[in-house]
């Protein structure tokens, strides 16, 4: 069955897959994006985990999302609280307030280099902002728009100053670990600088290029972190909103089986139900993996690049709880007020590396690191009146769990967890009136996403910027003629920024010009 | 993917070939070499000698070391196809390709031949060994790849009386099979295979059997052959008539692609004169994307066969554009011979484009020892487009008893 032609077909409506969509539909293409779920948003999506409790599905925090996203789109999103402090909490009730220019409950010392610290991360992330926004350069290319970028990333890089270029190269391929020991003295604030380096990621702050994952929280804007109202469901269907205003047609609840190439291009998609939809140009926001070696098939490509996609690392670690709680529970030493920020639970540097140690032998951390947030303070879309939901990222729960995961396996985990986060809010247990903890295998299944991480593909420096996800794929456009990638397996990787998205959708713009 | 493949990928240590006490019941001069991980003569009495065994008789050559995979299940002409530049799909069973095989880049891994035994059965022979990059090939295909070197034993049987030789022994019907053609029949109560496949540019044949009949199979064909000078030959000998034939080298004419380290040091099959192998009407092959880049710019080398002035064969040399005042080279020699047979002295080389075009004049630089003492020629050379020796016999079917 064949149905009209479209100027471009996106598979999957993940906020990256409508945000490149909404651009090119706003440049007049005619786009049909087809989503497996029934939700739009992939992982940025609300999810309704028992009855009459929703919260983010995945994504809980919108600390990423572009300005200039924002600004091409006019996406207004509506939050419940900006700029969330960060409470790296202490199991003696001394808590430290981090906030993006200070911290308070440390020595004046550590305070002092913390600001500084802040501002030179800042400083850096600035630089790197630039270059996620735009498709990364070709190496070895002898493209003009490549070279001047080149040339721009070497001369901005250069403008840094003498003494702070030279600590740009020396701090970005290095641990956050090593970063943190020589400036700061108090554990909570090492712990929780080093929980942000290595969230979503199968990194501990000892691996190489945790201060890049640290530098990449904070692209954009700074790390300013905000609860968007209706759960990160409500940022994507407003980015849908956006793109069907723009005349995007968007397809839910349709699977799609396979991308179609007949003589070697693409020629458009065939759903699970044997639909099929025709384009020259199908853009995949799944993530490359599956979109490469599983929807067109490795067959499709040659050895090299289909090999080096199967290796690409994938494993997700990041599990997430969701929490129904009767009521708010209570933190030793916080008031109810500070519920509404970021609470953390990585006591100090070591603390959050043994926690990945066991990740690396395909164990789930014993004394996990722990994200939490109660998005439902301000929100009563989110839980019933008086009652409230908890939404936490636990790491290290690995993607392949030497056992598999299983009921009882995530059982286990689950109370590990929530014993973990009872030694800072003693009876949260019978709060509980329903739970759910989805493990990196599960949000591969609900998200169908492969390993189920985060970033589709970990965010380190050889899988990065030039080589982001691999060599030979690095600038959205496959070595199949019609097939892109806008996921966040591209570049510049995951979280809710929609970089990736807006960058797919300039270069098939520009192609179009050419 | 089976991984029913030897643990090893080349044996360690110099193992006899089943064949290698026939072998070294012949041999005079202790001559050997690894080929592989096996035992293999430089020459067993005299190169020259055994030279003109393949040109005026029948020349019998080990091949078992070279490297042989199996390729079998619902994918394997699709795997094929997508591995080598060539049309797979043209080639039925009972046929014998020669093909080359690529990375990514367009760059020439190896070249070899494919054996089409039987419907989706196919046995990949090439000098060196691709485990790795041919199990990498496999992802996504529905194939079973096997490492089968050690277990097929394989005579090469070249030379104008190589199909008296073997009609002797038993097997007439072979006059019908055509170059590139294989059939099997049966040995003792086993199949061997035969293709009318070599390295030598003449009428030859190529015996596959497995190794438990290895001996008699050469017992048998050396009694055949008795009458029609049957002579077993090393690797030496084998060269010059390769040269003769312009057939390619690994290591000589072509880095593989996988052992090179430095930029511009591979070959593309178009550098190598192998456009006709690269069939562009196929939408996916390894190296496509790039070759068709390079169709369009144009290779930056070019593979020259020379016919060369005087006797003294141009080892290593340098390749000139004029016999004199020249600023710098534009080639080097890969293989050179002087050929009894053709009474040239020939080389195959390898020059920057534009240079290359057949019938252009080249100067190749020869140095050469005399009493101690080096002498420099510089000698011309004129590009030829066949190879130096393709006797009329070569093709012919049935092929005529010499």
């Amino acid at each position: 069955m064949t149905t009209d032609k479209y100027d471009a077909i996106v598979v999957g409506a993940g906020h990256n897959g409508l945000v490149c969509a909404a651009l090119l539909g706003k440049a007049g293409q005619r786009v049909l994006v087809v989503e497996a779920n029934d939700q739009v948003g992939g992982a940025a999506a609300t999810r309704e985990f028992a009855d009459g409790y929703s919260v983010s599905a995945c994504a809980h925090l919108l600390y990423q999302l572009q300005p200039v996203v924002q600004k091409e789109l006019g996406l207004k999103p509506r939050l419940v609280r900006d700029d969330l402090a960060t409470i790296a909490l202490g199991e003696d009730g001394q808590h430290l307030k981090l906030t993006r220019k200070d911290v308070t409950g440390v020595s004046d010392a550590d305070a002092r280099e913390y600001r500084a610290f802040r501002k030179r991360m800042e400083r850096f992330a600035d630089l790197l902002a630039t270059y996620l926004n735009k498709p990364p350069p070709r190496l070895g290319t002898k493209s003009r728009r490549d070279l001047m970028t080149l040339a721009q990333l070497g001369f901005d890089i250069r403008r840094l100053g003498k003494t702070e270029m030279r600590e740009f190269l020396r701090l970005i391929g290095m641990n956050i670990h090593d970063e943190v020991v020589e400036r700061f003295e108090n554990g909570l604030l090492k712990g929780a600088i080093s929980l942000d380096a290595v969230l979503g990621t199968h990194l501990g702050p000892r691996s190489p290029n945790t201060i890049l994952t640290y530098l990449y929280r904070l692209a954009g804007s700074h790390g300013q972190s905000a609860l968007p109202a209706g759960g990160m469901g409500a940022v994507s269907e407003e980015i849908a909103h956006v793109a069907r205003s723009n005349g995007v047609t968007i397809r839910t609840g349709l699977p799609v089986r396979r991308i179609v190439v007949e003589n070697g291009r693409v020629t458009g998609v065939e759903t699970d139900s044997g639909e099929r939809f025709d384009s020259y140009t199908v853009i995949s926001n799944v993530d490359p993996k599956q979109t490469i070696n599983g929807l067109v098939g490795a067959r499709h490509f040659e050895t090299g690049f289909a090999r080096r996609t199967s290796r690409l690392r994938a494993r997700g670690n990041a599990a997430k709880l969701h929490l129904a709680l009767d009521a708010l529970p209570e933190f030793t030493g916080l008031s109810t007020k500070d519920l509404a920020e970021r609470l953390v639970i990585a006591p100090d540097e070591h603390y959050v590396e043994r926690a990945f140690n066991p990740a690396k032998y395909g164990e789930a951390s014993p004394a996990p690191v722990v994200e939490i947030t109660f998005p439902s303070i301000g929100d009563e879309t989110l839980a019933p009146a008086g009652k409230h939901v908890l939404s936490a990222v636990v790491q290290y729960a690995p993607y392949e769990l030497r056992d598999g995961w299983d009921d009882a396996s995530k059982a286990g985990f689950l109370e590990t967890v929530i014993g973990r986060i009872a030694r800072y809010a003693p009876g949260i247990e019978s709060l509980v009136s329903a739970s759910e903890l989805l493990t990196p295998a599960d949000i591969e299944r609900e998200f169908h996403i492969t390993g189920g991480h985060w970033h589709h593909a970990e965010l380190t420096l050889d899988q990065f910027l030039f080589v982001r996800p691999i060599n030979g794929a690095a600038q959205y456009a496959l070595p199949l003629d019609g097939l892109y990638l806008c996921g966040a397996g591209t570049h510049p990787g995951g979280g809710v920024s929609g970089a990736a998205g807006r960058n797919a959708a300039r270069t098939i713009l520009a192609r179009d010009k050419a | 993917m089976s991984d029913s493949h030897s643990p090893v990928e080349v044996a360690q240590g110099r193992l006899p070939t089943p064949f290698h006490s026939r072998l070294s019941a012949l041999d005079t001069l202790n001559n050997w070499h690894t080929w592989k991980g096996y035992t293999t003569p430089d020459a067993l009495f005299c190169p020259d000698i055994e030279y003109f065994a393949i040109r005026n008789a029948t020349a019998v050559f080990d091949l078992t070391p070279m490297t042989k995979y199996r390729i079998t299940g619902p994918d394997a002409r699709a795997y094929l196809d997508r591995l080598v530049t060539r049309d797979m799909n043209k080639v039925a069973p009972g046929r014998v390709a020669y093909a080359v095989w690529c990375d990514d880049q367009g760059q020439v891994i190896d070249d070899g031949t494919i054996f089409h035994l039987r419907e989706g059965d196919y046995r990949l022979c090439s000098q060196e060994r691709h485990f790795a990059w041919l199990t990498a090939a496999t992802l996504g295909f529905d194939v079973e790849l096997r490492h089968e070197t050690d277990d097929v034993a394989a005579l090469a049987v070249q030379g104008p009386t190589s199909y008296s030789t073997l009609s002797a022994m038993g097997y007439p019907e072979l006059g019908k099979l055509k170059p590139f053609g294989l059939t099997h029949v049966d040995f003792q109560g086993a199949e061997l295979m035969i293709s009318r496949t070599g390295f030598t540019g003449d009428l030859g044949y190529e015996l596959w059997i497995e190794p438990g009949k290895a001996g008699a199979l050469w017992d048998a064909l050396f009694d055949a052959g008795k009458l029609y000078g049957i002579r077993a030959i090393g690797t030496e000998a084998l060269e010059h008539s390769r040269i003769e034939a312009g057939f390619l080298a690994a290591y000589q004419e072509f880095l593989p692609a996988d052992e090179t380290i430095r930029t511009g040091r591979s070959r593309s099959p178009l550098e190598l004169g192998l456009e006709w192998l690269v069939d562009f009407k196929k939408p996916v092959f390894n190296g496509r994307r790039a070759l068709a880049e390079e169709a369009k710019r144009g290779p930056a080398w070019r593979l020259v066969k020379l016919d060369i002035e005087g006797n003294k064969a141009a080892h290593n040399s340098y390749i000139f554009a004029r016999p004199k005042r020249n600023r710098e080279a534009i080639g080097f020699i890969t293989s050179a011979v002087w050929s009894p047979v053709c009474k040239q002295n020939i080389a195959i080389g390898t020059v920057r484009a534009p240079h290359g075009k057949p019938g252009d004049t080249l100067w190749v630089e020869i140095y050469y020892q005399r009493e101690m003492h080096w002498n420099r020629k510089m000698a011309e050379a004129v590009i030829v487009d066949k190879p130096f020796w393709s006797p009329p016999r070569r093709s012919a079917t049935p092929p005529g008893p010499y």
